[in-house]
């Protein structure tokens, strides 16, 4: 968690913020997507520089915690499935199961930050104490 | 609660509960299929709603809105009458099955007046506008083709609404309606999407959303003891929910009276288990209190006309310790409760804290109690990973406070807080025990190496006010 603050399943895309391990101040933007039966993912700073692990078909090591924490966070199942993987192996990385051709994609990282900026505004919020009856419906998640 | 009035509960036969909920899952069929086709079956739903509230006040308008859909007609006006038609039959359910614990359990009921409206200011009406706009096109779409653009289209209209406390709930409700669905979509290819939940959501968010909806306001202030029961957690993936039941003794006529105090903070879905309560820093002496067991001396604590507090920590002094079995054991059985608000009677908002002991535990992945040869089921899917109490704990168990609550046609116990052995010693457990930090130092080091809190605050303080 500490590495990945945030990871998303939208618009066909695994996409979120991973804190860079050397830089307090800067966070990489990362994503995998299923395009036209390929693969594609891209890696950049919040202020839109290329990482320079990823590129070709090499994925860096952002894109892996990215996975790996959308793992955790959604469940094998439901990642492979958001991704299009065809024959999804849960007891590797996920991804080692991205065989479809796995290019670099070129996508300005901009949209996907606000959405996590937008994401930290709930931590803005402040705590209430009125009543909500609505919190009927919402039974805690996980059996221990 | 004794054998007896278990037994009691648990042999009362209501017939029309039965009747009721197949209107309501027949009618729930319309909502997943959606509203903007002709559908033969979810106009028969509708013609028996009809019949169903003739009786009522409500008979003429939900009519009116049945021959309208049926001919094509779907606003959010006939969809809101609908939706209150719905809630007035679960409404109908809600208290009959109250009524039943109640005489059960002899417990007293005050009714009440209704409290103080409040009209909301201009923006929070616009957006409950919008609000009405997007449930009204879910309606005619149907849950079923439901896609992730149309549910990312809510987005703005929560976060709107969430930064106003007079927004707040339906804010919370449709955040959390809007996650689920996301997460199910292809929902058409859902071998049984739950759809009752859903229309209940659903119909919520359209009586909230309602232009003239108030959300009920304190209009009292309450003085004395506050001895807490039991905690329940509650959560979705943006929000984390405390509510703590108790009984305020109150002095003047000696009788405790039952009550409830609701903590929410907004949270992302990355922040979960045991750091949710570092969430809930700026309410001390209440987290103080859960977590060391402490009695707190209420100073005209306002109080909602339903017995909920509206928590003002500086009202509330932390005092000395009491065992809440001790307080379950001696004013449980005489509290005095509070009637549900009306638009809040629904068999879901039926959370009756009880006391149980001197049962035999039936072990199993769901333990049972047996009550003097009663059999009470207990709900340990509302265990939460924010709190010390496992299923294990109850299945050791020999004394519980929980709240009785009804799920899919039966009585169910949800615990909040028992009396087990650890390492032979009995020994409290309960949901609020690490309000003010994990008590088990595995846990406590877990949540600080990995703060999610603390590290989301810092991410925000770095890159929100650059
Ligand atoms: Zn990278």
């Amino acid at each position: 968690m500490g590495k990945v603050p945030y990871v998303e399943l939208v618009d066909g895309k695994v996409q979120g913020v991973v804190s860079s391990g050397s830089d307090i101040a800067r966070v990489y933007v990362s994503w995998v997507s299923f395009t036209d039966g390929e693969h594609l993912f891209g890696c950049s700073t919040n202020n839109n520089r290329p990482c320079g692990g990823a590129a070709g078909n090499h994925l860096c090591k952002h894109l892996d915690s990215l996975l790996a924490e959308a793992v955790t966070m959604y469940g094998y199942d439901r990642v492979a499935r958001y991704l299009k993987i065809e024959s999804p192996n849960p007891d590797t990385h996920l991804r080692f199961s991205l065989t479809a051709p796995c290019i670099a994609g070129s996508r300005s990282a901009s949209s996907i930050f606000s959405r996590f900026l937008r994401y930290l505004t709930y931590l803005e919020q402040p705590v209430a104490t009125a009543p909500v009856p609505e919190l009927h419906w919402f039974p805690t998640v996980g059996v221990k | 609660m004794l054998a007896s009035q278990l037994e009691s509960l648990l042999a009362t036969d209501r017939p029309g509960v039965d009747a009721a909920l197949q209107l309501v899952t027949d009618l729930d069929a319309g909502l997943l299929t959606g509203y903007g086709r002709p559908n033969p079956d979810r106009d028969a739903a509708l013609a028996a709603l009809t019949s169903a509230v003739a009786a009522t006040p409500l008979a003429d308008k939900v009519a009116a809105a049945t021959l309208a859909i049926a001919e094509g007609i779907v606003t959010d006006e006939q969809l809101a009458v609908v939706a209150a038609a719905r809630s007035a039959l679960l409404g109908a359910v809600h208290d009959a099955l109250l009524s039943d614990v109640d005489e059960a359990t002899d417990r007293a009921r005050v009714d009440v007046a209704a409290g103080e409206a409040v009209e909301p200011d201009k923006k929070v009406a616009a957006l409950r506008g919008a609000a009405r706009a997007w449930l009204t096109e879910l309606a005619i779409t149907g849950v079923a083709g439901l896609d992730e653009a149309f549910l990312g289209d809510v987005n703005p209209i929560v976060e709107g609404l969430g930064g106003h406390p007079a927004g707040r709930r339906l804010a919370v409700l449709l955040d959390g309606l809007s996650a689920e669905l996301r997460s199910c979509t292809p929902i058409a290819l859902m071998a049984e999407p739950p759809m009752r939940r859903w229309a209940d959501l659903w119909s919520r968010a359209q009586l909230l959303s309602r232009p003239g909806h108030v959300d009920e306001v304190p209009d009292d202030r309450i003085s004395g003891r506050l001895l807490v029961l039991g905690t329940e957690l509650f959560e979705h993936s943006t929000l984390f929910g405390v509510v703590v039941h108790g009984v305020v003794e109150t002095g003047k006529e000696g009788v405790p009276r039952l009550v409830r105090a609701t903590v929410t903070a907004p949270k992302v879905d990355v922040i979960t288990g045991p750091a949710m309560w570092n969430l809930i820093t700026d309410r001390p002496n209440l987290m103080t209190a859960l977590a060391e067991d402490r009695c707190l001396e209420l100073t005209d604590m306002p109080i909602t006309p339903t017995g909920e507090l509206v928590w003002s920590d500086e009202d509330a002094k932390p005092g000395e310790v009491v065992d809440p079995l001790a307080t379950a054991r001696l004013h449980l059985v005489q509290a005095v409760a509070t009637r549900t608000h009306p638009l809040d009677r629904h068999p879901v908002a039926i959370a009756e804290p009880v006391f149980v002991e001197q049962y035999k535990v039936i072990k199993g992945e769901e333990p049972k109690f047996n009550l003097g040869g009663a059999t009470l089921d207990i709900d340990v899917s509302r265990l939460s990973p924010a709190a010390p109490l496992t299923v294990k704990n109850v299945a050791a168990s020999t004394a519980c406070i929980g709240v009785l609550r009804w799920d899919a046609g039966s009585w169910t116990l949800s615990p909040l807080a028992v009396q087990a052995p650890v390492k032979r010693v009995p020994t409290l457990i309960h949901n609020g025990q690490w309000a003010a930090g994990p008590t088990d130092p595995k846990v406590a080091k877990a949540v600080e190496r990995n703060d999610s809190v603390r590290v989301l605050r810092e991410r925000a303080g770095r890159l929100l006010r650059k």
